[in-house]
């Protein structure tokens, strides 16, 4: 149940700012005006992007040198060496996907192989598939049988102010923090 | 001290595959008094020689502080993968192992579980496992290991050590390693002589518990 495969994306939906239409209601229940407006919604749109789904995704066969950054989830399947600021987002790292670099981002899953400290304001998920050389720094982490781990974790009680400061600006009415209690979620094989 | 490796006793039997996650709950009192220690330290740093275990480090984040993980028996193996059998006695260097395996600074760890890593370990890692262990862990520091007795034979399963309460472990059997020698007490001895104190307890499985403090 706790389980996704390993090619599985992260799939986030960020929720209207501000009240509105269910994004994906029935059409039949709905008006002309808008079920229009609805379809635009799916569509990819510059305009109205609250709607869909955001998950940047990046193949195998992409190499990154240098800093990797950005404002939204990340499936990350290529390489990179360098550093990797998502600061408020998630990021999943596939099970092709090898990173040197140090990671910052609110929610880290490994599937691939990583060689550097990783820095979650909410939560790490090692997977089976996982091998991680680094320390951990987290609120909650949740480790899979297999999944190898060399370095140090550092359960933070409370998020770090700056990574704390970064996941409250996403939005003040969606964020949840994570619980203040440390946790470690114990997961096995099927 | 019995051996195992290089006999024809060790090398003729397949390495026992015991089907994993059947799980065997066993009471440890060595245990039992290294948790006793541990609550005395305030944000205690640990380190864990054994496979990464959720339980384990959801038991020992409990305390409050760091907790470090490093498979010290995978490292051995990927680094003497690339030797032929016979040649990883003489070819596996120690002082290259250990330039990158427990590679912290003096005086780092609180507390050590060892588990029953010299067992499985090559020979001509053990010694220099334990000085570096000596040298990492702080003095009054605390270290728990296990050892066969000799009733144990070759086809002992390696075990993966988990926590499950204060007094309880939990032994998940893997089929990766096979056992490579016993110790008796006098090598035990004579491998924690840098310790200040040794402490013996036997258990009902064949499994003799050693607290060593630093």
């Amino acid at each position: 149940m706790w389980k996704s495969r390993p090619d599985d994306k992260p799939v986030t939906e960020r929720p209207s700012p501000q009240p509105g239409p269910a994004p994906f209601a029935n059409p039949a229940s709905v008006s002309p005006a808008s079920l229009s407006k609805d379809t635009r919604a799916a569509e990819p749109s510059k305009t109205n992007d609250t709607f869909r789904v955001e998950v940047a995704h990046i193949g195998k066969s992409v190499k990154v040198k240098g800093e990797l950054s950005g404002s939204e989830d990340l499936y990350f399947d290529g390489e990179v060496e360098g550093s990797v600021d998502l600061c408020e987002h998630t990021l999943t790292v596939g099970p092709n996907g090898r990173i040197r670099a140090n990671i910052l981002a609110r929610e880290i899953i490994v599937h691939g192989k990583i060689e550097g400290n990783l820095r979650a304001s909410e939560k790490v998920e090692l997977k089976k598939s996982c091998v991680l050389t680094g320390d951990i720094s987290t609120q909650r982490i949740v480790i899979e049988d297999g999944a190898f781990f060399r370095g140090a974790i550092d359960i933070q009680k409370d998020g770090k102010p700056e990574l704390k400061k970064a996941a409250i600006a996403v939005s003040a009415d969606t964020t949840a923090m994570a619980a203040s209690s440390p946790q470690v979620s114990l997961l096995h094989d099927e | 001290m019995r051996w195992f490796r290089g006999t024809d006793e060790a090398q003729d039997k397949p390495v026992t595959k015991s089907s994993a996650h059947q799980r065997i709950s066993r009471h440890s009192t060595g245990f039992t008094e290294f948790t006793r220690t541990l609550a005395g330290y305030k944000n205690p740093s640990v380190l864990d020689l054994g496979p990464t275990s959720s339980a384990n480090i959801s038991f020992l984040t409990g305390y409050g502080g760091r907790v470090y993980n490093e498979d010290i028996l995978r490292a051995a193996r990927e680094a003497a993968s690339g030797l032929k059998q016979g040649e990883v006695a003489e070819s596996l260097d120690p002082q290259s192992f250990f330039i990158e395996n427990l590679a912290h600074p003096e005086h780092r760890f609180d507390a050590i579980l060892c588990w029953d890593i010299p067992d499985y370990l090559h020979e001509a890692l053990v010694k220099p496992m334990v000085e570096r262990i000596s040298t990492i862990l702080k003095p009054g520091g605390v270290m728990l290991a296990f050892f066969h007795t000799k009733d144990a034979g070759p086809d002992s399963p390696y075990c993966r050590y988990h926590i499950g309460q204060r007094e309880i472990l939990e032994l998940e059997p893997a089929p990766d390693f096979r056992l490579q020698r016993i110790f008796n007490n006098r090598h035990i001895e004579n491998l924690f002589k840098e310790f200040s104190s040794l402490k013996f307890f036997l258990a009902r499985d064949n499994i003799r518990e050693v607290l060593a403090v630093r």
